[in-house]
């Protein structure tokens, strides 16, 4: 082969982070842009990795009130824990240079309506949940319906969103052995997240509760209930 | 019974839907889907005077068996096989048409893993979010076909193709993905990321529309730990703890927590499709792999 051996990662891919603010001037408003930084994704693509979730959520927001106003051109803008995918681009190589002098708004705290879906909390995995918190089994439903999410991403299935809200003291394992089967519209948590299986699957969350709301249905638009961005509550119903 | 349909009497190991898939959906969670070989599936609709986004039919390994209900022109292509109309031999690679209530048997692939028949007029199944794809990952888009299960036809067309037969490049003998740096190619050290592209894989038996995997010297990560999910591309390599790549295709998932050590280029995936299981896989690095000269 007439490749030689690497030397070393080009400068795009080297494993350092996102350098620290420290190059801004200390008076810089909190609207200063987040570090990020700029990842090759192939010919037509782009992955842009931010600091933290809320960084990419700004990130997500600006992209598209950047499409809807016809600044930028791509198929696929597709958020993740603290990335955005870009895909389906004409010229990736310009929008990477543009992208780390925008001006990227933090997200307002309250944008649009917060979406409510009713929850009955009898989930099977309720007294491991309240085990894993340190409280008693009625408080989870409390304390799981008093905080306001956002669905940070979606994945896994069609219309299975990441829902962020509860904050680092409540995060959560997976189940050590994933069930085979867990019905639709069962809510549970794993790490930072809720999720609302959209369909029957397999999986490894914590259940914690179920809800009738319907989270897919391809005849309706959009598809998906939970989208990203969205602002969500969940409301205690009877089980 | 004149009606525009086709019963099937033999489905094969796995036969879909499939047309240009449904892109735009990804942030939902929804794969893109579509023809595994796009080139293939495009130059048959042509054949029979369809639009290249008309839905046909995916095969895989040893084709199927339909009969039409109406009078009605078909092409097969992708991996060359034996195609006969009420057991007379007939034209692969060529417009065929074939009588109301005749029986079109798409025989095994004489090499390659895909075979593709267009219909005229397309199959004309439901579209879910603007596509009839099948999609196995996430179950949208029509079920694989079944033995007895009647598929809706479109309106025939009525332009003609100006063209009997194209020449259709055979399945590869060595598979050759060039593969440009991923975005976690950092996350792997330089051996692996030679190993990669000087080293020769073999593409697995586990293989799927989601995506092909190989087998070969593992690949050895310099940085541990767990990535959060981030989203995925089209021809994305894919390293899970077992240090195999999988090259992602069309029914990939939207995103993934696996490193993404580098990206197989678009054109070279229509080849990945027809490459059989023990077919030799060679990653040549690409615009920016790490040590590449010029």
């Amino acid at each position: 082969m007439s490749v030689p051996p690497p030397k070393a990662p080009p400068p795009q891919v080297s494993p350092t982070k996102a350098p620290p603010r420290t190059a801004l001037p200390p008076e810089a408003p909190s609207a200063a842009v987040p570090p990020l930084r700029v990842l090759p994704m192939g010919e037509r693509a782009l992955l842009v990795e931010l600091a933290d979730g809320a960084a990419a959520a700004a990130l997500h927001a600006e992209l598209l009130r950047r499409r809807a106003e016809g600044e930028l051109t791509v198929r696929e803008i597709v958020p993740a824990a603290r990335t955005v995918l870009l895909d389906g681009l004409d010229d990736p190589l310009r929008l990477a240079a543009r992208l780390p002098s925008w001006e990227i708004p933090p997200l307002p705290a309250r944008a649009e309506d917060v979406l409510e879906i009713p929850v009955r909390y009898d989930g099977p995995d309720l007294a491991d949940v309240a085990a894993l918190w340190g409280v008693p089994v009625r408080d989870v439903a409390r304390i799981h319906s008093a905080a306001e999410f956002r669905v940070a991403f979606c994945g896994f299935a069609p219309g299975f969103g990441y829902l962020t809200g509860l904050g680092g003291v409540r995060e959560v394992p997976r189940r050590a052995t994933p069930r085979t089967a867990v019905p639709a519209g069962s809510v549970g948590l794993a790490g930072p997240y809720t999720g609302v299986y959209p369909r029957p699957s397999p999986g490894g969350w914590q259940l914690i509760g179920s809800t009738d709301a319907v989270l897919w249905d391809h005849a309706r638009v959009p598809a998906a209930l939970l989208t990203p961005g969205a602002r969500v509550r969940f409301v205690p119903e009877a089980a | 019974m004149t009606d525009r349909a086709f019963a099937v009497v033999r489905a094969g190991a796995l036969t879909t839907v499939q047309d240009e898939g449904r892109p735009g959906h990804a942030h939902l969670g929804v794969p893109r889907s579509g023809a595994l070989d796009r080139p293939a599936a495009a130059l048959v609709n042509r054949l029979v005077g369809n639009p290249p986004d008309a839905a046909a039919l995916e095969t895989t390994l040893n084709g199927c068996a339909l009969r039409p209900r109406c009078a009605v022109t078909v092409a097969v292509g992708g991996a060359p096989c034996p195609v006969t109309v009420d057991g007379r031999a007939v034209a692969w690679g060529a417009p065929v048409r074939v009588p109301a209530g005749a029986l079109l048997d798409v025989g095994p692939a004489v090499s390659g893993v895909r075979g593709y028949v267009a219909l005229g007029g397309g199959i004309a199944v439901e579209p879910v979010l603007g596509s009839r794809s099948t999609d196995l990952l996430s179950g949208l888009g029509p079920p694989p076909l079944t033995e007895g299960a009647i598929l809706p036809l479109g309106v025939a067309p009525v332009v003609h193709a100006r063209v009997d037969t194209v020449p259709q490049p055979g399945p590869p003998r060595e598979l050759i993905l060039r593969v440009t740096p991923g975005p976690r190619a950092d996350w792997f050290t330089a051996t692996a990321l030679r190993t990669l592209t000087t080293r020769a894989y073999r593409v697995s038996s586990a293989s799927n529309r989601i995506g092909l995997r190989t087998e070969g010297p593992p690949l050895e990560r310099a940085v541990r730990g767990e990535l959060p999910s981030e989203g995925m591309v089209l021809g994305a390599i894919q390293v899970p703890p077992d240090g195999s790549p999988v090259v992602f295709l069309a029914d990939h998932p939207t995103t993934g927590g696996y490193p993404v050590v580098g990206v197989a280029r678009e054109r070279d995936l229509a080849a990945a499709a027809q490459a059989v299981p023990g077919t030799v896989v060679r990653f040549v690095g690409a615009g920016g792999w790490p040590g590449l000269r010029g």
